[in-house]
């Protein structure tokens, strides 16, 4: 296993003329790059447009930015995978994205906004009708609201507006790393702890220049594929709920929580809080707790087998299943989106293949090509199997050595960007320091920031009665793209 | 068919017996902290929240408390965390540990428990915060917990419901369907902030896109945890509604 540590690069390097950054980024989006980060930072009382771009096939990252104090080209029209990038941009900064499409706010931030009030997509014509629901919504989840143009059931258009978990998250990042920044981490998404801390620590130990042992990567590494285990199994009993068949949503309800007891065996907390930490983890796993997890693993992963291939056997839940929500290739590439989501629309993206580092050397990911709700939960279902493997293997092989390396200063003027594949997806933080070598801005983009567009996109053509199945088969996160 | 009931067989009877005295909790877990000393002064200076107070009046918060074991680590002489789960409090001063006897959650007065006892419909909003306790308070209502075999059910809308189950510190884009939501419940009506975030703003505590709750919406129950074991949530609210000694 490879164990030195990706390093930060120095971010002066980055800086281009206006007029080549957007030809740049415009050719090499064309060339078939995917923008995994487009950010403005404050500088000199004016900006400067940070944009990273990820060539997957090659595990290659490219980052360029500019300098820019005024309006600027929208290349949402040619790109769409940027349009909620643009948004944010022009909330946050002020700077207009000229020639965006659809240009309104994403968190409603800025003094004045109110949440939800902006202007909506309509369609119109005999007997059209709107459908809202939320922010308040009818199960115990997160606040967001949706608006449906129907005729009928038929649905023409959903749009989806977010923001009220917006709890101004990043900026805490600026001047640190100090005592809060871990938990801020932790609390990105609530149920992505490991995901969005191990990308933390990468970034931070890229710009401390620190290597993870061996061991330490490899119990990440566990705590990561245990929290996709839950997450893949919770959500496939809940696309089995959504379509009235109750015996795999009753099963799968109880194993998520047998997943997430295996996460508080080793951490002590069912979500995997206060395990990762800047230069390692927290806890080692003894020869005791290893047979114990192995243990556990080796039958919960059985019951969740004959939890989940009910699904595949039962008529009622195909015919449901199939043909539903179809995000076709073209768009999935088309508006960058990610994680299973992507793999199931056919598209070859997982960072633990692409950019792969620390214990997922030689990972095969899952790639299903139907794009439609049946090849969403099939992918989520290929996964498991591959995660129970993955820790199996670790947990027989578990490196020997320490579990911890002291992290020290950053370089300053430095920059790095973490990429982790979470279980709805890529992570990506971007992290930028200024001269004192502390944080000088701090991006997180949750693959949901991508993702909604895709859920969105599904509807179209479909029913409203659609609408709980194709959201369970994304499961997105309000709190990862409000912050 | 003959498959599913060969699962259904093999999956067996999964509900866990509440309460239980059989109840273990990982041997990592935090629970209810307890203080050995009353110098916190090294453990205050660890916590990241502000929760330990030393000096006069020593004491630690739990409605400040993100359970991440910063000060027990830096100062183990002073602080423990047990495996404890039941942290629930019907009054915010008591969620402060010091070396008196912690103060559990009371039963509402007879009255209400004479209405909502046996029968008991909460709305979660959900307003800011992470997801986690969101994600801890559904876990009830699967077979594992089976919080409806104590008559409490999570209602789809406000109307139906006898309260609210808050989570998260609450945002400034939540304030307004917070309060509306609120209103649409009739009275008498029962609020629960559930989670570190709802109670004193967890790790978001001091922004300011959050305001937390209201003060014209009074708490009936404080929850501590970051998120909250679901057995603590349980525990306090069947505690609430008498349904537990």
């Amino acid at each position: 296993m490879r164990t030195e540590h990706l390093s930060g690069f120095d971010f002066g390097a980055t800086d281009l003329d206006a007029g080549i950054f957007f030809e740049t980024a415009a050719s090499r989006l064309a060339a078939g790059g995917r923008a995994v980060a487009y950010f403005a930072i404050p500088e000199d009382g004016a900006f400067r447009l940070v944009m990273a771009v990820a060539f997957d096939r090659d595990g290659r990252l490219e980052v360029y930015s500019s300098a820019l104090a005024g309006p600027f080209r929208s290349l949402t029209p040619s790109f769409p995978q940027l349009h909620l990038f643009e948004r944010e941009i022009y909330e946050v900064s002020g700077l207009k994205p000229l020639g965006h499409p659809w240009l309104k706010p994403i968190r409603f931030n800025t003094p004045g906004a109110v949440p939800g009030v902006a202007e909506f997509f309509t369609v119109h014509g005999s007997q059209v009708h709107e459908v809202a629901v939320g922010p308040v919504h009818a199960g115990v989840i997160e606040p967001g609201h949706f608006r449906f143009q129907c005729h009928g059931e038929h649905v023409f258009h959903l749009e989806i507006m977010l923001g009220y978990q917006h709890r101004g998250v990043e900026k805490k990042f600026i001047g640190a790393p100090d005592a809060r920044s871990i938990h801020y981490a932790e609390t990105l998404a609530g149920d992505t702890t490991i995901g969005h801390t191990w990308a933390y620590c990468g970034a931070v130990e890229a710009l401390a220049g620190v290597n993870v042992s061996a061991r330490a990567q490899t119990l990440r590494g566990v705590m990561l594929e245990l929290e996709r285990l839950a997450n893949h199994t919770g959500d496939l009993g809940a696309l089995a709920g959504d379509v009235a068949y109750l015996p795999t949503s009753s099963f799968c309800g109880r194993l998520r929580g047998d997943f997430l007891n295996m996460t508080a065996l080793i951490c002590g907390n069912r979500f995997g809080r206060n395990m990762l930490k800047p230069g390692g983890v927290n806890f080692d796993l003894d020869y005791a707790l290893i047979k114990e997890l192995k243990l556990r693993l080796d039958n919960t992963y059985r019951d969740v087998e004959s939890a989940v291939s009910l699904l595949w056997e039962t008529s009622s839940v195909t015919d449901r299943f199939e043909g539903t929500g179809v995000l076709a290739k073209e768009a999935a590439e088309g508006l960058g989106i990610v994680g299973p989501a992507a793999r199931a629309s056919g598209v070859g993206l997982d960072t633990r293949r692409n950019f792969s580092c620390g214990p997922y050397e030689r990972f095969t990911m899952a790639v299903s090509g139907s794009g439609d709700v049946y090849s969403r939960a099939y992918v989520r279902w290929v996964e498991i199997q591959r995660s129970a493997e993955l820790i199996g293997g670790w947990l027989d092989a578990l490196p020997e050595g320490p579990v911890e390396a002291e992290c020290g200063e950053f370089k300053p003027d430095s920059a790095a960007v973490s990429l982790v594949e979470g279980w709805r997806g890529q992570i990506c933080h971007f992290a930028v320091t200024g001269p004192d070598g502390k944080f000088r801005h701090y991006k997180i983009v949750d693959p949901s920031f991508h993702n909604w567009q895709a859920l969105a996109m599904t509807l179209r053509n479909g029913e409203i009665s659609d609408f709980p199945l194709c959201n369970k088969s994304f499961n997105l996160s309000y709190c990862g793209r409000d912050l | 068919m003959i498959k599913a009931l060969l699962a259904r067989i093999r999956q067996g009877y999964r509900t866990n017996p509440f309460p239980s005295a059989d109840i273990k909790l990982p041997h990592r877990y935090l629970g209810l902290p307890k203080l050995k000393s009353s110098k916190l002064e090294r453990a205050a200076a660890a916590c990241p929240y502000g929760a330990i107070s030393a000096g006069a009046g020593p004491g630690l918060d739990m409605g400040r408390c993100v359970f991440c074991g910063a000060c027990a680590k830096a100062a183990p002489e002073a602080v423990e965390f047990t495996r404890e789960y039941k942290l629930c409090s019907s009054d915010r001063g008591a969620l402060v540990i010091t070396d008196r006897d912690f103060k559990r959650a009371q039963t509402l007065g007879a009255d209400l428990r004479r209405i909502f006892g046996r029968s008991f419909k909460l709305r979660q909003v959900s307003a800011g915060g992470c997801g986690a306790c969101e994600a801890d308070c559904n876990v009830l209502q699967t077979v594992g917990f089976d919080l409806g075999r104590f008559g409490v059910q999570f209602a789809a809308s406000p109307r139906h419901a006898d309260g609210i189950l808050l989570t998260g510190p609450v945002t400034k884009n939540m304030e307004l369907a917070l309060g509306k939501t609120y209103a649409a419940i009739s009275s008498p009506k029962v609020v629960i902030a559930c989670g570190a975030c709802a109670i004193g703003g967890g790790p978001y505590a001091g922004h300011e896109e959050c305001v937390g709750i209201p003060k014209d919406i009074p708490v009936d129950l404080y929850i501590p945890g970051c998120p909250p074991h679901p057995l603590t949530i349980l525990d306090g609210i069947l505690r609430l509604i008498g349904r537990t000694e």
